[in-house]
Parts: C-alpha cells; structure tokens; sequence
C-alpha cells in the first residue's frame, strides 16, 4: 500500500512541476528545455543512488548498459521493466519501450501544448547519470501515448566516451 | 510504484529550481524574493494535497469532527504521504493544533543536527502546502507552517481559519 501512495504522490508532484513550468515559460520548447535541464541535476545524483542500492559493476559495453537501465534501474525507480529493441546495426542506439508510464497516470494533454515531452524529466535524468558513469548520451522521447502513440518509446544513442575528471556541474 | 527516494531527489531538485530562478541575475536573494518561492512551493503542495486526500477518502466514511479529521491526517494521511505517523498531536481545543514528526521525511537527505537548520524552511514550504490542501479538500481551511529546531525533527502549526 506504502508503495503505490508514493507513486500518487510523485506522480501528482510532477504534474504540479509540469503545470509550474507550463506558467513560468512562454512556450513547450523552454518548458521542454526546463525538465531536461532538471533531470539532468537530478541524474548527476540518482546514480551514487543507484550504484550504492544495486551493487552493479562496471558495465562492459552498450548492451549491458541498456539491459541495466531498463531491468535494473527503471524497475527500482519506476517499478517498470521497459523492453529494449530496435538497435542499430552499429550497436550504438537503442530504444527503450514503455508500456506504461507512472509519470503520465490520470494526465491529459491540454490542446495548447501539443508540443510538450512531458516526461522530459526523465531523458535528463538518463543523460545525467550516464554522464557520471563516463558515458556520454543523446536521450528523447521519439513515441508518446499522452501524444496519441500506442507506446511510450525512448531513443537512446551513444555519443563518446567521457574523460574522468571532468566536474560535474549544475545546468 | 515511483520509489522513495526519486520522489525525495525530485522534491529537492524542484526547491533548488524555484530558488534559482527567483534569484536570477541577482547578487543574492531579499525577504521578498524568498517569501515567493516558498509561496510557489507552498501552492504546488497545496494542490498536490488535494490530489491525494482525494483518492485517500474517496470510500471513507465521512468524519465526526474537526479533531476527527486531524487524527486523520496524523494517521492515515501522514502514513501515505510521509511514511510515518505524526509522533505527537496537541490542541488548544480552540482550532489550534501542533503536529511533530521527530523523523520527518523530507529532511532525512539533509544532515541531522543544528548545521542545516536555516536550510530547512525550504524543505517544508511543500509540505506545509500538501497539509493544507488537504485539509481544505476536507471542508478545513487552515494556516499551515512549519519549524525544525533539532533536524531532522519537525514541527506543524495548523490554525484552523473560522470563516
């Protein structure tokens, strides 16, 4: 029961973000901009989160990173385990696809955004953890069912590998 | 299911948002500015409040009275918000009621003891909002605040506003 009130209370807390954002910014593009931005502070810290509760080693390459985050970390956070399909030839893109999404429950898109990713969060979120495990990524939403799609689907690609060292500062 | 601490980092990523953009520009933030932001904070939880003491009674019966309602949010409510029931509820009878959490949930990521404390109030402006959105859902408009004298220990004041 604990669980589940939590998903209430996330899921309404991010609806107020969203509808916060929807005020402050001029357009869907900034607000967009907004949640990556804060997913992304947000996923600068998640990971030492994560790495502590999982007990996860290094990961060998792409493949093993995509299975980790959708097995291993969407289900811890998220209670959700996404599919990971449609990887390109070369290995380095991936989708994550999202039957369901605890951020969108009970959400309906007013008809003036329907430019809104109103999940951006979590595409900061992905980019910014990756980024303190060395991994530089491309992350966004290519499928919505708040847009109208059947699914929920993120692309993920692999851009270069990151020097340690570099800090890691807030947007 | 969204765990704990995600929602824990999300709340304190939104605090951290509000309070930058407030600033923006400026060398440091005024009274002014920093009664904005805890007023943002403040309406966000309120509607989240709403939302959840919503689905909370939907098949409840309704309440006998206002201490009723209180006992309420101290128990059930709190458990489903906070994880936890309120420690210790006093009233002055007169529509005044203090709740304590001695371990309350959104300063557990922040340190224990005296070195955050002008920190806190930041932390609680939300949860300050989600009581009384709660509360107002129920038919009890209220003055919500909160206090932390010894982390990660909280105190809410609820003064129930006659109308």
């Amino acid at each position: 029961m604990n669980k589940q009130s939590n998903s209430e209370l996330f899921t309404l807390t991010y609806g107020a973000l969203v509808t916060q954002l929807c005020k402050d910014y001029e357009n869907d593009e900034e607000v967009n901009k907004q949640l990556d931005k804060m997913g992304y502070n947000i996923g600068v810290r998640l990971i030492e989160d994560f790495l502590a509760r999982s007990s996860i080693g290094r990961c060998q390459d792409f493949r093993e990173t995509a299975d980790v985050i959708a097995k291993v970390a969407f289900k811890m956070y998220l209670g959700i385990t996404p599919s990971v399909t449609n990887w390109s030839p070369a290995g380095d893109e991936f989708s994550l696809i999202l039957e369901s999404n605890p951020l969108v429950d009970f959400v309906e898109l007013p008809d003036n955004h329907s430019t809104l990713i109103y999940s951006n969060l979590l595409c900061g979120v992905l980019r910014g953890a990756l980024e303190m495990v060395q991994m530089a990524v491309d992350v966004k939403f290519v499928q919505d069912t708040l847009r109208g799609d059947n699914v929920t689907e993120i692309r993920m690609k692999f851009i270069k590998r990151i020097e340690e060292n570099v800090p890691a500062g807030d947007e | 299911m969204a765990d704990e601490a995600l929602f824990e980092f999300l709340h304190m990523e939104i605090v951290s948002h509000i309070y930058k953009e407030q600033q923006s520009g400026k060398a440091e933030m005024d009274n002014k500015d920093r009664a904005v932001c805890v007023s943002v904070l403040e309406g966000m939880g309120f509607r989240v409040g709403q939302g959840l003491i919503e689905r909370l009674t939907r098949d409840s019966p309704s309440f006998k009275d206002e201490l009723d309602i209180m006992k309420f949010i101290c128990k059930d409510f709190w458990t489903k918000v906070f994880r936890r029931q309120v420690d210790n509820l006093r009233t002055n009878h007169q529509g005044t009621y203090v709740l304590q959490d001695n371990k309350f949930a959104m300063l557990t990521q922040l340190s224990s003891g005296k070195q955050y404390l002008d920190q806190a109030p930041k932390y609680l402006a939300f949860s300050c909002g989600v009581v009384r959105g709660a509360l107002s859902n129920l038919g009890m408009e209220s003055v919500v605040t909160a206090e932390v004298s010894v982390m990660p220990s909280c105190k809410f004041q609820v003064v129930i506003q006659k109308l």
